[in-house]
């Protein structure tokens, strides 16, 4: 099959799918069966894509943003604001958390299944990543730098690597063969300290590598003038992996007052994005390009994305509670 | 009135002669003025030795993130709530410290002072009063400082500690009571100009130059003695008696631990001189924490605020019990408003002061209570609704001063508190 390539002017809505409560995150399925979210009611929200059929998954207290799975076994892994991990059967009909980890004290704000399906990795307020065995679950590694809330990790493609962004917009990559951090990379474009509000803002809320392992994308929030309202402008930053350096900052044209929810690398090498502020974005770029090449006002305010498995498809979780599904068309 | 424009410029500095008790040049307007407390009533409160520690949350911090947690509601937010000292009484899992001083506090849930405008909010809770045409009414603070500060002390009557900026004198805030009663800003709890003895002048050069006007002033006034070389030779000795006090702001007095608990930020520092001040001799204290104005990531905000906030609250209280101060000490938590139930698109609560909650401990409350009710997703008060004027009459109360007497502005009779509100008697010992 060849290689999925898409024209951002003919995105368009291919499913609109409703639920009762904003949604904060979403992710597909490997088999491209099923689209995840998580919802500000607590619950996880899945829908079958060919028929829309909706399931709310109970078993969390609290919102989160972390969605992750495991192919092979057909496992969710579901991260919460309690700092647990619940572990689900992703094609369950009815489905029940089947272990619940503490993983972390506070916030657990991400899950992320290494590529060989064997290990996984979540982090958090408590300023710490750690790595868990799969599917025991057991606490193998923790990984200590941070220096502030710890909102983002992705393992690179060859499993050996792993790339984790803070509140201060600090990226650590962190060798996992060795258990130790290798070096540190600066995303603090993405962060601001603000005297008069006198509290950090920004963060690294979305973070993810390309395919072939050579970038990595962090997206979130810049040129904040006003701490109070959130005003700033929604960026992301791209890694050269290879050199640990930044590549390019790319941003929205025209110009949007918001955050950078969600970033994802599509396979025909454009870099998509999703932000929520005044309203909501889509925003493709080509990866040499600081400007975005293409802005789609989108109904709500944007709050993740995530790629189908076939590349053709994406999904936004959005504020007024839908999740919608966009056609990507050559 | 001249207005503080807070522009930084010296002329808005704050001197340790502007630092002295009332700002003497303002009491020409007070004028025709005279309260109804009789001078012994007055001495009598002076001598309980009671004062007022109120802790700011600038912004308008969220009652649901705080005091009235609403888990699993709509409007509940990410966080949980945990229970506290007291059965029955649960609270924001992100204030662990303060459930644990729980025992010693007063919540109120019923707050409704219908108010979303950040100066009028900010007035009604400090003067209990919406705003009138016709008066000016007092800070609470100013009040405080009129019927509370020791006779003849050198020290401000109301001093708030402020996050940032300079120091400054706040007539506006003594309203009708008169510039003697305003407040005095220590911007980020700096004292004021010259309070310390420069280095370049040794203590015994010091004692030197005193000792020499001593004797200057001394034989001035055999011969022309007045009513202004009396004020101008009385100013110095309390300027002396200020210098004096100079430790009441050098917080390397604390020890480690001390500074530890309360924590190593500017909230904990300004705790801890307020503590000082209070026991100094300074009736009421403000302690601005800023900024809970969170209409944009108001989860996010309120775990890095309250993450200050609530240890050195704990160990605030905890302080003023160990030094039997907190008997004597009314400590009010209040911020202008709440903020809404309603979680805006941007993860944010708006301004809400239409059901929320004020927190009190100390002198005069009864420790250990909690009245009001606000309904299952927070949105209105459904029990025991109060507002401004109900909590004025409740802090008077508690310091043993009558609301329901009058100041006299110009021989007009002016009500302490609000007579449409009445005290929330459930909480007053």
């Amino acid at each position: 099959m060849p290689e999925p390539t898409f024209d951002p002017a003919k995105t368009k809505l291919a499913l609109d799918l409703k639920h009762t409560s904003p949604l904060l995150a979403c992710r597909f399925d490997p088999s491209g069966r099923f689209v995840f979210a998580t919802a500000q009611d607590h619950n996880i929200v899945r829908w079958e894509l060919s028929n829309q059929k909706k399931t709310v998954l109970e078993g969390h207290r609290s919102w989160g943003r972390g969605l992750a799975f495991q192919a092979d076994a057909k496992k969710l892994l579901s991260a919460d604001y309690t700092g647990k991990v619940n572990v689900w059967q992703t094609d369950a009909d009815e489905p029940k958390p089947e272990q619940t980890i503490d993983a972390h004290v506070g916030w657990c704000r991400a899950v992320v299944m290494a590529p060989d399906g064997r290990s996984f990795a979540t982090c958090g307020n408590d300023r710490l990543v750690k790595i868990w065995s799969f599917p025991q679950c057991r606490l193998v590694r923790t990984l200590e730098g941070h220096t502030s809330h710890v909102y983002n990790v992705a393992f690179h493609p060859d499993g050996k690597q792993l790339a984790s962004g803070d509140l201060h917009g600090n990226i650590k990559h962190w060798d996992l063969e060795k258990g130790a951090q290798a070096r540190t990379m600066d995303a603090t474009v993405l962060h601001r300290y603000d005297p008069t509000f006198r509290a950090d803002l920004g963060g690294v809320r979305g973070m993810t590598f390309n395919a072939a392992g050579t970038l990595l994308a962090c997206s979130g929030i810049t040129n904040v003038t006003n701490a109070f309202a959130g005003i700033g402008n929604p960026a992301v930053v791209l890694f050269n992996w290879e050199k640990g350096a930044q590549q390019t900052i790319l941003r929205p044209l025209p110009v949007f007052q918001g955050t950078g929810w969600g970033v994802q690398f599509h396979p025909d090498g454009k870099i998509l994005g999703a932000a929520g502020g005044s309203g909501g974005v889509l925003l493709t770029w080509r990866a040499e390009t600081a400007n975005a090449a293409h802005s789609l006002t989108l109904p709500s305010n944007a709050r993740d994305l995530h790629l189908h498995p076939e590349g053709r498809r994406i999904a936004i979780p959005f504020f007024d509670s839908a999740l919608r599904v966009y056609e990507l068309s050559a | 009135m001249k207005k503080f424009l807070g522009c930084g410029s010296a002329e808005h500095s704050l001197s340790r002669r502007q630092f002295l008790t009332g700002a003497a040049a303002g009491s020409a307007s007070l004028i025709g003025f005279k309260d109804m407390l009789s001078p012994a009533n007055a001495a009598a409160l002076r001598r309980q030795d009671k004062r007022v520690l109120v802790i700011f949350l600038a912004g308008g911090a969220s009652q649901l993130e705080t005091w009235d947690p609403k888990p699993g509601a709509a409007t509940g937010g990410p966080f949980q709530s945990i229970p506290t000292r007291v059965p029955g009484t649960r609270i924001s899992e992100l204030l662990p410290h303060t459930a644990n001083q729980a025992h010693r506090l007063a919540i109120v849930r019923g707050v409704n002072t219908n108010e979303n405008n950040h100066g009028t909010g900010a007035i009604i809770m400090q003067t209990g009063r919406r705003p009138s045409p016709v008066d000016k009414f007092p800070h609470l603070g100013s009040v405080v400082a009129k019927f509370m500060a020791p006779e003849n002390s050198p020290l401000p009557g109301y001093i708030h500690v402020t996050p940032r900026g300079d120091s400054s004198f706040n007539r506006g805030d003594a309203g009708f009571l008169g510039p003697r009663y305003a407040s005095v800003t220590l911007g980020d709890g700096n004292p004021p100009a010259n309070l310390f003895r420069p280095a370049t002048l040794t203590e015994a050069a010091d004692a030197q130059r005193i000792e020499l006007r001593d004797q200057l002033n001394s034989r001035f006034a055999q011969t022309r003695r007045s009513a202004d070389t009396e004020a101008y030779t009385n100013s110095f000795a309390q300027a002396q008696e200020v210098m004096q006090r100079n430790r009441l702001f050098d917080l390397s007095q604390e020890p480690a631990y001390l500074h530890h608990r309360y924590g190593q930020h500017d909230f904990g520092r300004h705790c801890m001189l307020a503590r000082r001040m209070l026991e100094g001799g300074v009736p009421f204290v403000k302690v601005t924490h800023s900024n809970y104005d969170t209409h944009f990531e108001n989860f996010d905000f309120h775990i890095e605020q309250l993450g200050e906030f609530d240890r050195t609250f704990a160990t605030l209280l905890d302080d003023l019990d160990q030094r039997g101060m907190l008997q004597s000490t009314l400590v009010v938590v209040m911020s202008e408003f709440g903020r809404t139930p309603t979680i805006n698109r941007n993860m944010g609560r708006d301004h809400w002061g239409t059901a929320w909650s004020v927190a009190m401990a100390g002198c005069g409350i009864v420790p250990g209570s909690c009245v009001g009710r606000t309904n299952d997703a927070g949105t209105a008060v459904v029990d025991r609704m109060v507002n401004g004027g109900h909590l004025f009459h409740t802090y008077f109360k508690a310091l043993g001063l009558d609301p329901t007497r009058s100041h006299s502005v110009e021989g007009r009779p002016v009500p302490m508190a609000d007579p449409a509100a009445s005290a929330i008697d459930e909480i007053l010992a």
